[in-house]
């Protein structure tokens, strides 16, 4: 396996998607190659910043209307 | 040109696309039981956790950040007007992105929107043949010539800031349509992926390349500008 593509591999790997002769090979070459390694790093920290953009804030206004229109369901 | 149109325009839903009604069981899911309990408390957490996610789909979907708002409130309402209708076959949380799906493609069409003009190519942004990194960081014998930097002394504040975060906001609204759901769902939303299957109507094969590609196009932006 080469750099070139061991890096399409990657999301396979962290999906558990890969057969275990590939997964054998793909932790092979793995072991011996630094930029593979850190390739698989961006693509985890990717993964985990990604994750982050979920916090984000509601609105004060639509929080507003979401509240009363729960208050409204709940007293249907 | 008509051709390439009806391949890129996505599939219409017959109907309501909600997930069907289940059987009646009692709840497992803890949203799902805090909302029919009432409480407002719980609710405004709901709504605060979930609020991110939708509004990076429904900026996906509508691309305008005042109609995804929009989106997101009407998406609200809906659940809350259709909830008792919801017997829990899929979980809580797929069932409003389900909604929020359908009133995004309600709103598209109203406005009259076209289609990014992304859409046009996502059926080649989806080739699994095409590489994910540039061609030219690696030598002829398919080794890196230009190899990454490594991460893993960055500490967790270089990466998980605003600055940052506004870039891979812009990084995800630059992906082609079909990637941008499914790093959506998956990576934003945290859905797992029988759940993305489900909503999008498309393989796990399938969506594992959109994954790939999607989260790679991100990575890229990302390594740029950490550079």
């Amino acid at each position: 396996m080469r750099c070139r593509e061991v890096v399409e591999l990657m999301t396979d790997y962290l999906e558990g998607t890969l057969s275990s002769a590939d997964r054998v090979r793909f932790e092979e070459h793995l072991a011996g190659c630094d930029g593979c390694r850190a390739y698989l790093e961006q693509m985890r920290r990717t993964r985990q910043v990604l994750g982050r953009l979920s916090d984000e804030r509601v609105p004060e206004p639509v929080k507003a209307e979401l509240l009363r229109a729960f208050k409204s369901w709940k007293t249907r | 040109m008509p051709r390439l149109w009806r391949l890129a325009l996505p599939r219409e839903p017959k109907g309501h696309t909600y997930p069907e009604p289940g059987v009646a069981t009692s709840s497992t899911d803890p949203d799902l039981d805090a909302i029919r309990s009432g409480d407002e408390a719980e609710f405004e957490a709901i709504i605060n956790r979930y609020h991110g996610p939708l509004m990076r789909l429904a900026m996906a979907q509508v691309g305008d950040e005042g109609l995804a708002e929009d989106v997101v409130q009407e998406t609200w309402l809906t659940c809350l007007r259709t909830l008792d209708r919801f017997e829990g076959r899929s979980s809580l949380k797929t069932w409003i992105f389900g909604i929020l799906m359908n009133v995004a493609r309600g709103k598209r069409r109203k406005e009259s929107r076209i289609l990014p003009f992304a859409s046009l190519f996502a059926r080649f942004e989806t080739d699994s043949r095409q590489t994910t990194v540039d061609p030219s960081r690696f030598g002829s014998d398919g080794l890196w010539t230009t190899p990454p930097d490594s991460w893993t002394n960055l500490p967790e504040s270089r990466l998980i800031n605003k600055e940052v975060l506004d870039h891979v906001k812009a990084a995800i609204a630059a992906l082609p349509e079909k990637l941008r759901e499914v790093v959506i769902l998956r990576d934003v939303a945290g859905l797992q992926t029988d759940e993305v299957c489900q909503l999008l109507h498309i393989s796990s094969a399938n969506q594992r390349v959109r994954l790939h590609r999607g989260r790679a196009a991100v990575r890229a932006k990302l390594e740029e500008y950490m550079r």
